[in-house]
């Protein structure tokens, strides 16, 4: 039933779950394209695991719970997070992989909760810390960019076996900096290495650039609001500069921070999900500080590559209590 | 059997479950239950101290002022998980350097002195050790459970290290379920022990609210 409103406070707005959906999707179309060109159909088997997974899984758990089935199906959460999470993990990762983190994502993460709406987390990202926490070794293993895989190989390769494909993995650029770091390279000594491209990682930078205009895209198209993506790159972008200002051969500027791992995508696809966010407009940018300056944090002194998840995940847990001390005061 | 001890024996197996209903000693029943091998030492070092000061705690009621019990009751328990824990020390010494600080941390496991509390103080012996026996099978069980579905998940074994408990002659108790099983961490480190027990309370509610339908079903007709 719809309610239309008809003088002025009231702003009509189109928007349902699906339409809103519909266009993040789209909006993932040319990071999706710009991962097809760097690696392959590889990019592409997982995204189709990832999303079969996702609707067989919301399907059981709709129907254990006695829910209608077809109507959650038809708004697209599930297929967003399988999208989210195929194109987080490395494209040459073993098929179970993909499955196991979608079940994951899906069932504990979201339909244990109470299903979309109620998942306190990020689905995908609980997926993806589920399996870097559980396979580290298969989930850093990263496809080298510009080694386009046809469909038979990518097929042999996902399915069938990963130790013959030696010559086609690399370490990623956020990965072989911790390790240049802790030999005492400079990042100058680190840049004439294969793995850099102009600003950062080789091939990596596009993707970065891909998921930017994607995010642009959800900005005009008003699905998201610029405070949470701009708060995550202020919050990343501040202590990234004061490194480079004060260890300036060894620290990495913060354009390279923004444009390499997932900075990007976290900002504007992953830190805005409106379910696990804080929702008034000032908690919207202390969450998304709040990410950004954990992802300089994780990043710089953690254990693991990338922190857009662990980042996200840490400050979903600081989404209710942000919402408490920054709700909008009633003046009477 | 009376229907008095079916009772003690249901609440303590099932009904009022002190790992998975009262939800208490979660410490050590987190902490240990990464094998099988140690969810069941400490299970039966669990059961064993439960059983020891629920006699203790039920003999000497008569003779505790209500205003220091429970100082008197942390008394004992420390006193008997001491004699426990040298006895681990003679007999089972590298499961007792397995299982390690958590053998001393028995003491603090709730649902020892919460028996003491509830049920030890005010009845006899018999009724006393039968419930300790309950609680601390109830206890070893879910400890059971969760050792069992975490080393499976976590290592694709079932019996790894057997002969801590049971002697060189178990070494080759050790069933690799997968060959090839590269393992999945998770599984064994501590947010895997809360995921594991938050999914064995959700089947054991499922099952329970399942039978009760059932059994309201055939009342019924």
């Amino acid at each position: 039933m719809q309610f239309s409103t008809s003088c002025s406070p009231f702003i009509p707005a189109n928007t349902s779950v699906q339409r809103v959906m519909r266009q993040v999707l789209i909006a993932l179309i040319p990071a999706l394209a710009s991962m097809f060109w760097l690696f392959g159909y590889t990019i592409l088997l997982q995204l189709l695991l990832a999303s079969s997974t996702a609707l067989l899984a919301e399907s059981a758990c709709l129907w254990l719970r006695k829910r209608p089935i077809k109507a959650h199906l038809l708004d697209f959460s599930a297929l967003i997070t399988a999208a989210l999470l195929a194109l987080a993990i490395p494209t040459i990762a073993p098929w179970w992989i993909s499955v196991s983190g979608t079940l994951f994502a899906i069932i504990i993460a979201k339909q244990v909760y109470g299903g979309l709406g109620y998942n306190p987390f990020n689905p995908a990202m609980a997926g993806y810390v589920f399996l870097i926490i559980s396979f580290p070794q298969q989930m850093t293993t990263w496809q080298t960019p510009y080694t386009f895989l046809p469909l038979l190989d990518s097929l042999n390769l996902i399915f069938l076996d990963l130790s013959t494909w030696d010559g086609l993995s690399s370490a990623t650029v956020l990965d072989s900096i911790k390790t240049a770091k802790a030999s005492g390279l400079s990042l100058t000594d680190m840049s004439v290495s294969p793995l850099f491209g102009l600003i950062a990682g080789r091939g990596w930078e596009f993707i970065s650039l891909a998921y930017l205009v994607g995010g642009l895209w959800l900005l005009y198209r008003k699905i998201i609001s610029w405070h949470i993506p701009v708060a995550v790159l202020v919050g990343l972008g501040i202590p990234a500069s004061i490194d480079s200002l004060v260890n300036a051969p060894l620290a990495s500027s913060p354009l390279f921070h923004m444009l390499s791992g997932a900075s990007i995508c976290g900002a504007f696809f992953i830190a805005t999900d409106p379910v696990s966010a804080a929702s008034s407009t000032t908690g919207r940018l202390c969450y998304g500080a709040l990410i950004g300056l954990l992802i300089y944090i994780i990043r710089s002194w953690g254990g693991y590559p990338d922190a857009i998840a662990f980042a996200v995940l840490l400050a979903n847990l600081a989404a209710p209590g942000i919402d408490v001390y920054t709700r909008p005061k009633l003046s009477l | 059997m009376t229907h008095d001890t079916q009772a003690i024996i249901r609440n303590g197996l099932w009904q009022n479950n002190q790992a998975l209903v009262a939800l208490l000693g979660l410490c050590p029943l987190l902490a240990v239950s990464n094998t099988v091998i140690n969810s069941l030492g400490l299970g039966i070092a669990t059961t064993l101290t439960l059983v020891l000061s629920n006699g203790l705690v039920s003999s000497v009621r008569r003779y505790i002022l209500p205003e220091i019990r429970l100082p008197l009751f942390v008394l004992m328990i420390a006193g008997i998980v001491t004699i426990i824990e040298l006895l681990m020390n003679a007999w089972f010494y590298e499961l007792y350097k397995t299982l390690g600080i958590f053998i001393p941390l028995i003491v603090t496991n709730c649902a020892i002195i919460g028996r003491a509390e509830v049920f030890a103080s005010k009845n006899r012996i018999l009724p006393s050790l039968l419930d300790g026996l309950a609680m601390g099978v109830g206890f070893s069980f879910a400890l059971l459970l969760l050792g069992a579905f975490r080393e499976v998940l976590g290592a694709g074994t079932l019996l790894s290290q057997a002969e801590l408990l049971f002697g060189e002659g178990a070494k080759n108790w050790q069933i690799n379920l997968l060959d090839d099983y590269s393992g999945m961490l998770l599984a064994l480190l501590p947010p895997g022990a809360f995921i594991a027990l938050g999914l064995l309370i959700a089947a054991k509610n499922a099952f329970a609210i399942k039978s009760k339908n059932a059994r309201n079903a055939h009342e019924i007709t």
